[in-house]
């Protein structure tokens, strides 16, 4: 079956509000950067447009019905998936694996600053007989709530956590396009208010708005387009359930989503193939939960493994080097796009000052409050 | 839900049985506790029948953006600002900064008049949830003159009785006063028909 390449990346962002864009013109931007660099005319040479949104976040019921103009994608076949950029990219290698599209573009974008009352969109996604009517905390309190499950269960205390924070805000640092940078320690973030027990503000990720478009291309195509295309060797996506009682709050879908993804990639001892991963960290607690689902470490070693610097940009598997999204900023369904931004980036060598060297990288996103539901996948070059 | 007339298999002597119910067409296998019979006003006076009321309480503040925040300021002053594309040189109300057909930045501007033709047009005699409006509003899609053909907005119509509007009437803006525009499509408060003289 035929593979599938990345010919094309563009970003418009990242920044914590963007007053002077509508939505629509920050995706134009990203899309005219996307198809710049892969040397296509949309208007000729596109034959599928798929974007992630959610309409919630973007404030429009039926939100699919907005997405041809801005793309280049008027009188094309076009699909909105309700989910991160990541579910996006699956569905366009399905399109181009079973013949329906040559070239296909994936796009996502977040306008987080349009939404006032952001807590009330999560809260929203909660089941409204049994989770809305209790009490008046905000919903981020699932996420206390499974921090605090996980760490009692694997023992990790929250030094770790802090640790995350501090790796990922400092090495957002070298990125131009990461406003939540900064150059913090541990200490530091021990020592920052607990906004619900036991997460601390800065253990969370603040809001950013963004837009990023891939084009994607049958693997004859992308070669005619680039000698040398990052090549998406697997997709991966998983739910558990929707239900907070069972689920594992242990990151099972990742586990499970990684599985699919690393099957297809033929993957089988990820902790020594994978050279580069960018995982979602909108809680810092997630990113360690994610590290071992992608067994990049066993359960219970990442404390030990974070500590030594195994997943600094220096490290043995450098973790988050774009500054996740604790630095860049939580991009709604558009997190899993700058993750797999910064591994195209970094597998082509266009990192600039936070260049690593890598063959092989892994993206995973989750599909955020209140879900069990995420997505990976995996590049090459 | 069980209905009595429609597989419920009824026989007494049966009791342990599974009950069986007509879902779609088919009849499916319920566990004992389903208990069928048909729906009475006392199941929901009761709450054996029961429902959560919700309702969102969430804000938006939409970034109008380069093009239509200037499309709102000329709104203000009483002008109706387009965008032309520089390859299929259309002329584009509302104005954006791309031309979705030729996929290029369209960045000069034009004033187009505040005269147009209707192209379509609705009378609406309930609101969004079905009452009866007071008086019917005439809602029509107004092509500018100016503009590119069937280009322009889509507005209501006013001073014109819902009997006498027809596809192809040349009609006007009718302005708030300046003192009242605050940049929004309601500065223009409705079009009328423009009299031939
Ligand atoms: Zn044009």
């Amino acid at each position: 079956m035929a593979r599938v390449a990345v010919v094309g990346v563009g970003y418009s962002g990242f920044n914590a509000s963007s007053p002077d864009l509508s939505w629509k013109e920050i995706t134009y931007e990203a899309a005219v950067r996307a198809y710049e660099d892969a040397g296509i005319n949309p208007r000729r040479d596109v034959d599928a447009v798929v974007t992630c949104a959610e309409d919630f976040w973007e404030g429009f019921a039926i939100f699919d019905e907005f997405v041809p103009d801005q793309l280049g994608g008027v009188l094309k076949p076009t699909f909105t998936v309700t989910a991160d950029f990541l579910f996006g990219v699956a569905n366009g290698v399905m399109l181009i694996k079973s013949g329906l599209a040559e070239i296909a573009v994936v796009e996502a974008h977040s306008k987080a600053s349009d939404i006032l009352t952001f807590g009330n969109v999560v809260r929203f996604a909660y089941d409204p007989i049994w989770l809305r009517p209790v009490g008046n905390g905000h919903p981020f309190y699932l996420a206390a709530l499974e921090k605090s499950y996980y760490s009692n269960l694997r023992g990790y205390c929250d030094y770790t956590f802090a640790e995350v924070v501090a790796k990922n805000k400092k090495n957002g640092r070298l990125n131009p396009d990461a406003p939540y940078s900064a150059d913090i320690t541990a200490d530091d973030v021990l020592s920052s208010e607990p906004s619900f027990y036991p997460l601390r503000k800065l253990e969370i990720a603040e809001r950013a708005d963004g837009a990023i478009v891939f084009v994607l291309a049958r693997g004859d195509i992308a070669k005619e387009l680039n000698p040398e295309p990052v090549w998406i060797d697997g997709v991966g996506w998983w739910s558990e359930t929707s239900n907070y009682d069972t689920m594992s709050f242990t990151a099972l879908y990742a586990r499970k989503s990684a599985e699919m993804a690393y099957e297809m990639a033929g993957i089988d001892n990820p902790a020594r193939q994978i050279d580069l991963a960018e995982v979602d960290d909108r809680f810092a607690y997630k990113e360690v939960q994610h590290i071992e689902a992608l067994k990049l470490a066993k359960a219970g070693e990442v404390d030990d493994l974070l500590e030594s610097g195994y997943f600094d940009r220096s490290g043995e598997i450098p973790v988050n080097v774009s500054g996740g999204s604790l630095s860049v900023g939580n991009l709604l369904e558009a997190t899993g796009a700058q993750k797999a931004l910064e591994v195209v980036l970094q597998l082509r060598g266009e990192a600039g000052r936070r260049q690593v060297d890598a063959e092989v990288g892994v993206a995973q996103v989750w599909r955020y409050l209140p879900t069990a539901t995420g997505a990976v996948t995996v590049f090459s070059r | 839900m069980g209905r009595s007339d429609a597989g419920w298999n009824g026989n007494s002597s049966l009791k342990q049985e599974v009950i069986v119910m007509a879902v779609g067409k088919k009849n499916i296998s319920a566990p004992p506790y389903v208990e069928g019979h048909e729906l009475e006003l006392e199941d929901f006076e009761n709450k054996t029948i029961t429902y959560v009321e919700d309702y969102p309480d969430i804000r938006y503040q939409f970034t109008a953006g380069q093009a239509i925040s200037r499309f709102l300021r000329g709104l203000k002053e009483g002008k109706i600002l387009a965008t032309k594309c520089s390859k299929c040189r259309r002329v584009m109300v509302p104005p954006r900064t791309f031309c979705e057909l030729c996929f290029k930045p369209a960045d000069e501007w034009v004033e187009v008049k505040d005269t147009g033709t209707v192209e379509t047009f609705s009378i609406s005699y309930i609101d969004p949830d079905a009452k009866p409006l007071d008086e019917p509003e005439i809602v029509a899609v107004i092509s500018i003159d100016g503009a590119s053909p069937k280009m322009g907005i889509l507005h209501k119509l006013g001073e014109v009785e819902p009997d006498r509007v027809y596809i192809g009437m040349k009609v006007k803006a009718v302005w708030k006063p300046e003192s009242e525009r605050e940049g929004m499509i309601t500065d223009i408060k409705y079009w009328k028909p423009l009299e031939v003289e």
